[in-house]
């Protein structure tokens, strides 16, 4: 599969089919095979496909409590896989996102814990570190030419040992202060982790956030200038400046926007469990690029979507805790992820050849 | 173009900077935060006048991880008593952490105190070690192991005594379903906690594992457990921070379930206190630091042995509840307990 196969159009069309068809050529094809062929649907399929399957298989699923659960830990996944699949369709990926969310909380918590402020101090500064983390990626991504693999590897390892080096240096301890008697505590956790009652259902506000964030993405990418730029520079880099696509601008922001997702996630977690601990977020880096790749974005980048790592992480919601829903021994329970996971992704390209074959 | 973008996002960036310093100055806390924190004093008294020694502790920390944070200033108090340059290191990887331990053979230490989560692959150094007269000794894991291998003491406790201690106490409450959660797959000593449990609760015990780096998927875990499982009135978390944790899965999952935990911290002290877990077993990560190093300090300066060569030195199981929490609480917040 070639990037210039994928990033062609791209470049030169607008990535959404426009609701009005009258070119002859695009009739040849049905419409339900013409659907398929959009990234997304593959993932819709395999997420609807397991959602049945816990259904049958695990009878709590079907109460909306539990459903609020699920949607909850998809939310958190989902979130931070929205920006990370925009970077990945920008053609580059971030292997810092998981620490750099334990970082920002860290960072709100600590500083506005140390010079007792009120805690939305706390919040703006870690805003600022996380967009900075992003920039200074992007910024040594685009300025070296290194792979993005290479760069945020080297911010992972700096991110890991900052973490716990500060906060051990801060707090004397590895876990931070508890900062919910603080003012604004309850205003922000009010912003970033309540939840609201809907038919008896508590459901969290994260999921509102998931939802409106996965929309506005959507807007961007099929029909903003902007979202015409990320797949130019995901497909080919060369021929879009050479278009006068801003590659560096693009780039730059893509890796900003993983940050504010990482800043975002951050307050939640620590608005809803009012510490962190400095060792958290190791290995969530991978579960944000898994979603982001069941939900039909190329590890080459060029293509994808913003609806399908929705599914993507609704998946890894589901299975996470269909498993626990279930009943099933927990021994299995990584092999069972694995396994659901493995069959999401054949599903997802079968789906995907079947709908490009002509 | 490129040049002038770039100095202007930096130039921004200092300036929000600047602009949130400032902003906090201006708006401080009336409550919480550093200002309301009481001072404490250290605990550390005299210090010993026998000549300077080094020694290494190598365990099998994951990084920030706050248990074994409080194992490293126990070991911290006692070096600075007794005149030892402590050298620490850890790392999660059996292979990893048995090149550490030769790193300390290497730097000539004066003696090493080891953690043996995974004594199979600690036998060699641990041979090379004593080949070199440098005395080993053990804590925290591998309470079966260490005399096979020729450690000279050990400090801890044996996981699946405070297990069953803790499924006594579960009995004693009138508990009929447990939850065992544990935040580390594979882990042999949370595994034999749970085996403890198990033992002695006359109830019955589940395991439920958990993605113990990601808060979130805890929370939404253990709540669908309780979802699941409307008869379970009794969570056993293994880790201070999940049992926080399960405090509020269990009002998300409307569940009744009371909340029991392995080890301490400071905001659990005050979950014990306020009533929201009901008891913690306290295995006193800060002795087991703080003995290890005074005991080779102690053979070195006096020929002596602790628990006589023979038998462990146990570190818990202690309870902490409601009864006895305050005299804690004040140790918990410095970190220590």
């Amino acid at each position: 599969m070639s990037m210039t196969q994928h990033a062609e159009p791209a470049v030169t069309t607008p990535p959404a089919p426009g609701p009005k068809e009258t070119d002859g050529r695009t009739s040849r094809r049905p419409l339900a095979l013409r659907l398929m062929a959009r990234p997304e649907v593959g993932v819709f399929l395999g997420a609807v496909a397991v959602y049945v399957f816990f259904l049958v298989a695990a009878p709590p699923v079907r109460d909306g409590a539990a459903m609020a659960n699920i949607l909850y830990q998809s939310s958190t996944i989902g979130i931070m896989a929205l920006p990370v699949a925009l970077l990945m369709i920008g053609g580059e990926f971030d292997l810092s996102s998981g620490v750099a969310v334990i970082t920002s909380a860290l960072t709100a918590s600590m500083l506005s814990y140390q010079l007792t402020t009120n805690v939305w101090v706390g919040v703006i500064v870690a805003l600022l570190v996380s967009l900075s983390i992003g920039f200074v990626n992007g910024w040594m991504v685009v300025r070296t030419g290194l792979p993005s693999f290479l760069i945020t590897l080297g911010t992972f390892l700096i991110l890991q040992g900052v973490n716990l080096a500060v906060t051990k240096l801060v707090t004397e301890n590895v876990a931070t202060d508890d900062i919910s008697d603080m003012d604004g505590f309850s205003q922000a956790k009010k912003v970033f982790a309540s939840s609201f009652d809907v038919g008896g259902v508590q459901v969290k506000i994260t999921i509102v956030y998931w939802l409106v964030f996965a929309a506005i993405a959507t807007w961007v990418l099929l029909r903003t200038k902007y979202g015409n730029w990320i797949f130019a520079v995901g497909g080919n880099k060369d021929s879009a400046r050479a278009v006068g696509v801003p590659v560096t601008f693009t780039k730059i922001s893509l890796f900003m926007l993983v940050g504010f997702g990482a800043w975002f996630i951050g307050m939640h977690q620590l608005f809803t469990f009012n510490t962190v601990q400095s060792g958290e977020g190791v290995g969530q880096e991978l579960i944000y690029i898994s979603a982001a790749v069941i939900g039909g974005c190329l590890l080459t980048g060029g293509a994808g979507s913003a609806i399908g790592p929705v599914f993507g992480a609704f998946m890894f919601g589901m299975v996470q805790q269909g498993i626990v829903y279930a009943g099933w021994n927990p021994d299995w329970f990584k092999a069972f992820l694995g396994v659901m996971l493995l069959g999401a992704v054949l599903i997802n390209l079968w789906v995907s050849r079947q709908a490009t074959r002509r | 173009m490129e040049r002038k973008t770039r100095t202007r996002k930096a130039t921004a960036i200092t300036a929000a900077c600047a602009a949130a310093l400032l902003l906090a100055a201006g708006c401080s806390s009336s409550s919480g935060g550093k200002q309301s924190e009481t001072s404490s004093g250290t605990g550390s008294t005299g210090k010993a006048t026998t000549a300077r020694m080094t020694i290494a502790l190598v365990t099998h920390q994951s990084p920030g991880d706050t248990f074994w944070d409080i194992v490293r200033k126990g070991a911290e108090a006692a070096a600075a008593k007794d005149n030892v340059k402590l050298v620490y290191s850890a790392d999660p990887n059996a292979g990893n952490q048995s090149n550490l331990v030769q790193n300390a053979i290497d730097q000539k230490v004066d003696g090493i105190a080891i953690t043996l989560a995974k004594p199979d692959a600690l036998k060699d150094v641990v041979a090379k070690a004593t080949a070199a007269n440098i005395p080993v000794v053990g804590l925290n894991s591998g309470v079966s192991e260490w005399q096979k291998l020729g450690l000279m003491e050990f400090f801890g406790q044996d996981e699946t005594v405070a297990g069953e201690a803790l499924g006594k106490r579960l009995n004693e409450a009138g508990a009929k379903k447990a939850v065992c959660v544990i935040q580390e797959q594979g882990n042999i000593g949370l595994t034999q906690r749970c085996d403890g449990v198990k033992k002695t609760f006359t109830g019955t015990t589940e395991v439920l594992n958990v993605n113990g780096t990601d808060m979130p998927s805890v929370k939404s875990t253990i709540t669908a457990k309780l979802t699941q499982d409307k008869a379970i009135d009794y969570v056993v978390t293994l880790g201070a921070p999940y049992a926080l944790t399960a405090v509020q899965s269990a009002t998300d999952a409307g569940s009744k379930a009371k909340i029991a935990t392995f080890d301490l911290n400071k905001d659990l002290t005050g979950a014990i206190s306020k009533g929201t877990i009901e008891f913690a077993v306290d295995q006193q990560p800060y002795l087991q630091g703080y003995l290890a190093i005074d005991s080779l300090w102690l053979y070195k300066s006096n020929g002596n042995y602790m628990g006589g060569g023979e038998q462990p030195v146990l570190t818990g199981p202690a309870f902490v509840d409601k009864t006895n929490v305050a005299k804690v609480a004040a140790f918990a917040a410095k970190g220590t307990r």
